[in-house]
């Protein structure tokens, strides 16, 4: 066994990339959440995302619409559960369920003539001499955008539901809809729209996967993703700060069991292969053991369906 | 102006109309998706709603397959139905499946070449202890440490899975088969196999188990005060607290039933139809049986005919793949359809619509 | 039983109904594992039922079913597709296994071919390719590619198929490079693109220069590409599109030429069961053309290795060979007998770590 071939910083820099597809569907997740609404069909919009994405970029040779495809494909699909959740009151877990398999099975069809292509590359994008820094050059300055639009959405979240009167409308729409109603907000159009928010999220996620990390299209390749991110909203207590904290350790675990692997540490291989999700529940366990309960409860109004009676 | 209004208690006429209105608008919405792939639509609807109960070819081997293919989604619904009724949420029956299925063939396995009569109702028991046990740790880490069970049962199917995996490989593989993954065939031996009960059905010992279950779950809802307490958790924690109920007992047994059940569902799996513990054993039942328990509005009669249905469109879909050639993908979306038509007309069961300009009220 | 009667008497009822039809027309099914747009192991099945729909026309009708999960589902599927009719039944799944040896005891009548298994009766052939033959030739260009002498491999699981590939590809790699050294990562699983992106970048890191894959995504070879300077192998499809690098060459299943035969054989009446086990000589394993970023020399011997292997001048698994605990398990000039390979479950003598158990 070698553990000195195992590179701390190449190892933090490839976690990033591993948990960007995670990181985006969750922080989308997150603000439909919060929002009072549960959406379980997080997998079903990625991979639908997934293939508007690689679709697109193969059509027009660009990766940026393709990118923007993803967003507009994940949103369009996640209005499906929108309408029925939200105008028709149906029941919300039911529903996400449904929009997965449709989401599967509808990605499948679109993706029946991309079998077998590779898709445009997505460039590096450059940052001239900040990537030269040693450690944090590798770390912080060598990815391609969509690494940095991650990390600029945790803090655009972050600081919008903390911050802004948005924030603060969609916080309130989700603890108590029938007081929010009250006081005049439009419910169901502020779900919707997160709704759809958390549907753009999840297709950026997708189009991560076909387009740059993968990159290729195969039917069902988000291959269990989109679940992960709901149990990584669930790990951050709907707080986005601990959404990146969640999606990093996820994926940091995923990337460091494969490195210890090819190093030949002496652990079984199925031990090393359940560690992320082990870890992850363990660090949960360790988190929600100390903290009171009020700052670990979901929003009171998640999974509620609402009707104005008044 | 169109608006819903809220019935005081659900429409009696549409709770029965609504599932036969979504199937219809299913039909034609399914109907144009496979239109537009070219093939028949009228045909390929026929195939799937009709061909598995009345086609003569296909009817006398398929109608009783649809028990088989509904049993384990029944009895894994019902047990979840519970938990949801009382807000607790166990979204990873699917692990719980997959322990049960290997703690019973683990049993079952133990005894080989032993023929008793003892040994398969071992097996069931061991079965709905494995479940039970897996779905424990989220109860406890619930309840001891406030752990959020959603999280905890889901990731608990990942590592359900390396374990099937590992045991496939290792300590289950059978030493007859060649270096090649897999247990022995538990069907081949008969003191564990879950036995077909009348000749020429393939209904086997699962199938009743999910009848006898939908029967209990009926008359612990009406008939039992536990049955109320859920009721009363899931409708207003408030008032249940007050009303005496322990919330930390009502998680361990709602988890520990729902896990025991689909530890049960495993096992009848693993020793009946599947025959044995491979990798890719599980496929999906304890996520399906969500659906399951939803579509039937978490009642026991109402996940009996969910059940049902849902096994008719795998049937159904199976013979629209290879008759008439449409993609499985094809099928899943058609799924996902119906399942949005019966959830979004739901809403005329308890609501009324109302056209015209809202009054003031 | 009550059961075989009552399904031999639908049979019966069919073959006679069909018998007219049946005349001019021979009803081919598939059953696949995956979905056919995997681009890998059921993509290529589906490929060679194309093949036989081209070669035979009107002559045939095939059906089949995707993503049938192995198990109950698969018991039910096959019997559906018996009862409709077909003559002849590829089921192209290890795990289809005891499925297809039940309903073939229902359905004496219809032939049956299942993949990589090894349980036969009167209706039911069995048909595998020697993958580990390509491998041999991947082995090789590995061995005298690599600068940096560590060769990696992304496994699936650790059944006898993949053992089989890494010793076959170890002992061919060693022999054109005795420094050379193997690290294999275990993905255990079937299908995650994005672990075997990870997996891929994890050996690139450790200082793997070659990267052999037993799984069916492109995800490594876009990894290798990114890193630059690596070189990878097609699998399963050519996956030429990463050609001529990072993909230097690539192993193709091709099944076209046994399905078509074994179509004839129901055509004609001559179908026999039998226990088909074929490699490059018969067409079954297809190398994928050698690129130019292979020095013409390690091409040329890349090419007699492959010829010797097809024509049988070389067995991959020839003696001396020892275990990997050192004991000995082929003499000088032995050659593996097929038992020993199809249940293959132990390293070759230099491999390193433990095959998960």
């Amino acid at each position: 066994m070698d553990l000195s071939a195992i590179d701390p910083v190449v190892l933090i820099a490839s976690l990033m990339v591993a948990a960007t597809p995670i990181l985006l569907a969750a922080i989308g997740e997150l603000v439909v959440e919060k929002s009072g609404v549960l959406n379980l069909g997080v997998e079903g919009m990625m991979i639908t995302g997934a293939i508007c994405g690689f679709a697109i970029a193969v059509e027009t040779g660009s990766p940026t619409f393709g990118f923007l495809a993803a967003m507009v494909g994940g949103a369009a699909l996640s209005l499906i559960f929108g309408v029925l959740t939200q105008v028709l009151m149906s029941n919300q877990v039911a529903t996400g369920l449904a929009l997965t398999l449709f989401g599967l099975g509808l990605s499948a069809l679109i993706g029946q003539g991309y079998v077998g292509l590779k898709p445009p590359a997505t460039g590096q994008l450059d940052l001239g001499p900040l990537s030269d820094i040693p450690v944090l050059g590798r770390i912080l300055f060598s990815h391609d955008l969509v690494v940095y639009v991650s990390l600029a959405l945790i803090v655009g979240v972050w600081a919008g539901l903390k911050y802004t009167r948005a924030g603060l409308i969609l916080r309130a729409v989700g603890e108590n809809h029938e007081a929010a109603h009250a006081l005049g907000y439009k419910v169901v159009r502020i779900r919707l729209m997160a709704i759809a928010f958390g549907g753009a999220c999840a297709g950026l996620g997708g189009a991560y996967l076909s387009l740059i990390r993968v990159p290729q299209w195969t039917e069902g390749m988000t291959a269990g993703a989109g679940w992960i991110a709901l149990a990584i909203v669930v790990f951050a207590s709907w707080k986005p700060v601990r959404v990146l904290l969640g999606a990093y350790l996820f994926g940091g675990v995923t990337v460091l069991q494969l490195n210890l692997q090819a190093a030949g540490l002496a652990v079984p291989v199925e031990v090393l292969s359940m560690s992320p999700y082990l870890i992850t529940i363990l660090v949960l366990v360790i988190m929600s053991a100390d903290r009171g309960r009020a700052a670990l409860s979901a929003p009171a109004s998640l999974g509620k369906s609402f009707h104005a009676s008044s | 102006m169109i608006r819903l209004e809220k019935r005081p208690s659900p429409s009696r006429l549409w709770t029965v109309a609504t599932p036969v209105l979504a199937v219809a608008l299913t039909m034609i919405a399914g109907g144009l998706l496979f239109a537009a792939l070219g093939k028949d639509p009228v045909a390929a609807i026929r195939t799937i709603f009709w061909d598995p109960l009345f086609n003569e070819q296909f009817a006398a081997y398929s109608r009783p397959q649809l028990l088989v293919k509904a049993g384990p989604l029944i009895l894994i619904a019902i047990g979840l139905s519970l938990g949801f009724r009382a807000g607790i949420w166990n979204i990873g029956a699917e692990g719980q499946y997959i322990i049960g299925a290997l703690s019973g063939a683990g049993v079952g396995l133990a005894f080989y070449p032993m023929e008793a009569w003892f040994i398969f109702p071992l097996m069931v028991l061991a079965g709905g202890l494995g479940g039970w046990a897996w779905a424990m740790i989220p109860a406890i880490l619930k309840t001891r440490f406030r752990t959020n069970e959603i999280l905890v049962s889901l990731l608990l199917v990942y590592v359900a899975e390396q374990i099937l995996a590992s045991m496939s490989l290792g300590l289950m593989r059978n030493p007859e088969g060649g270096g090649f993954p897999g247990s022995r065939n538990l069907q081949q031996y008969p003191s564990a196999a879950n036995t077909e009960l009348f000749a020429g059905t393939g209904v086997h010992w699962g199938v009743v188990a999910g009848f006898v279950a939908v029967i209990l779950a009926y008359v612990l809802l009406n008939r039992h005060m536990l049955g109320f307490q859920i009721r009363l958790a899931g409708q207003s924690p408030r008032a249940a607290r007050f009303a005496g109920v322990n919330p930390n007992a009502l998680v361990v047994f709602c988890l520990g039933v729902s896990g025991a059940l689909a530890g049960m569902a495993g096992l009848f799996e693993v020793s009946g139809p599947a025959g044995q513990v491979s990798i890719d054993f599980n496929q999906g039942y304890g996520f399906t049986a969500i659906i399951v328990a939803f579509l039937g509005r978490l009642h026991p009669v109402g996940i009996l005919l969910a059940g049902l249905l849902m096994a008719l469109t795998y049937i159904g879909g199976e013979l629209a793949q290879f008759m008439l050639g449409v993609p499985a993908a094809a099928i899943q979306a058609f799924q996902g359809m119906l399942l949005f038509f019966l959830l979004g007309v739901d809403v005329l069961s308890n609501y009324r619509v109302r056209l015209g300009k809202r009054e003031v009220a | 039983m009550k059961l075989n009667a009552l399904l031999a008497g639908a049979a019966l009822a069919l073959g006679l109904a069909g018998a007219a039809a049946a005349q001019d027309k021979t009803k081919v099914g598939f059953v696949f594992v995956g979905p056919i747009g995997d681009g890998g192991w059921t993509y290529e099945h589906n490929q060679a039922r194309l093949a036989v729909e081209e070669k035979f026309g009107d002559a045939v009708e095939t059906v089949y079913q995707e993503s049938v999960p192995e198990g109950a589902d698969a018991e039910r599927v096959l019997t559906q597709m018996a009862l409709s009719g077909a003559d002849l039944i590829f089921t192209t799944s290890f795990g289809y296994m005891d499925p297809t040896i039940n309903v073939a005891q229902k359905f004496p009548d219809v032939k049956f071919e299942h993949a990589t298994g090894y349980k036969r009766a009167d209706n039911v052939g069995t048909y595998s390719a020697r993958f580990y033959e390509g491998r041999a030739v991947q082995g090789h260009i590995a061995g005298r590619m690599t600068k940096s002498n560590v060769v990696g491999y992304i496994a699936s699981f650790p059944i006898p198929e993949v053992i089989r590939g890494i010793n076959s590809a170890y002992i061919h790699a060693k022999a054109a490079n005795p420094d050379v050294q193997f690290k294999v990562i275990w993905a255990y699983t079937w299908f995650d693109p994005a672990k075997e992106a990870d997996a891929a970048t994890a050996l690139i890191q450790q200082g793997a220069d070659v990267i052999l894959q037993h799984t069916d995504s492109t995800a490594p070879q876009a990894a290798a590409e990114k890193a630059g300077g690596i070189i990878t192998f097609g699998q399963a499809s050519d996956m030429a599109e990463y050609a001529p690098m990072p993909r230097v060459s690539s192993i193709i299943d091709n099944w076209a030429p046994y399905y078509i035969n074994r179509v004839q054989a129901v055509m004609d009446g001559t179908w026999e069961s039998d226990d088909t086990w074929d490699g490059i000589g018969a067409g079954m394993v297809k190398i994928g053309e050698i690129s130019n970023a292979v020095p013409e020399d390690v091409k040329a011997e890349a090419l007699a290795l492959k010829e010797a292997i097809a024509s049988g001048a070389h067995h991959p698994f020839t003696g001396p060979l020892n275990k990997q605990d050192g004991s000995v398990w082929l003499a000088e000039g032995e050659v593996a007998d097929d038992g020993t390979l199809a249940g293959m479950n132990f390293y070759v003598e230099g491999l390193t770590g433990d095959i998960p158990q």
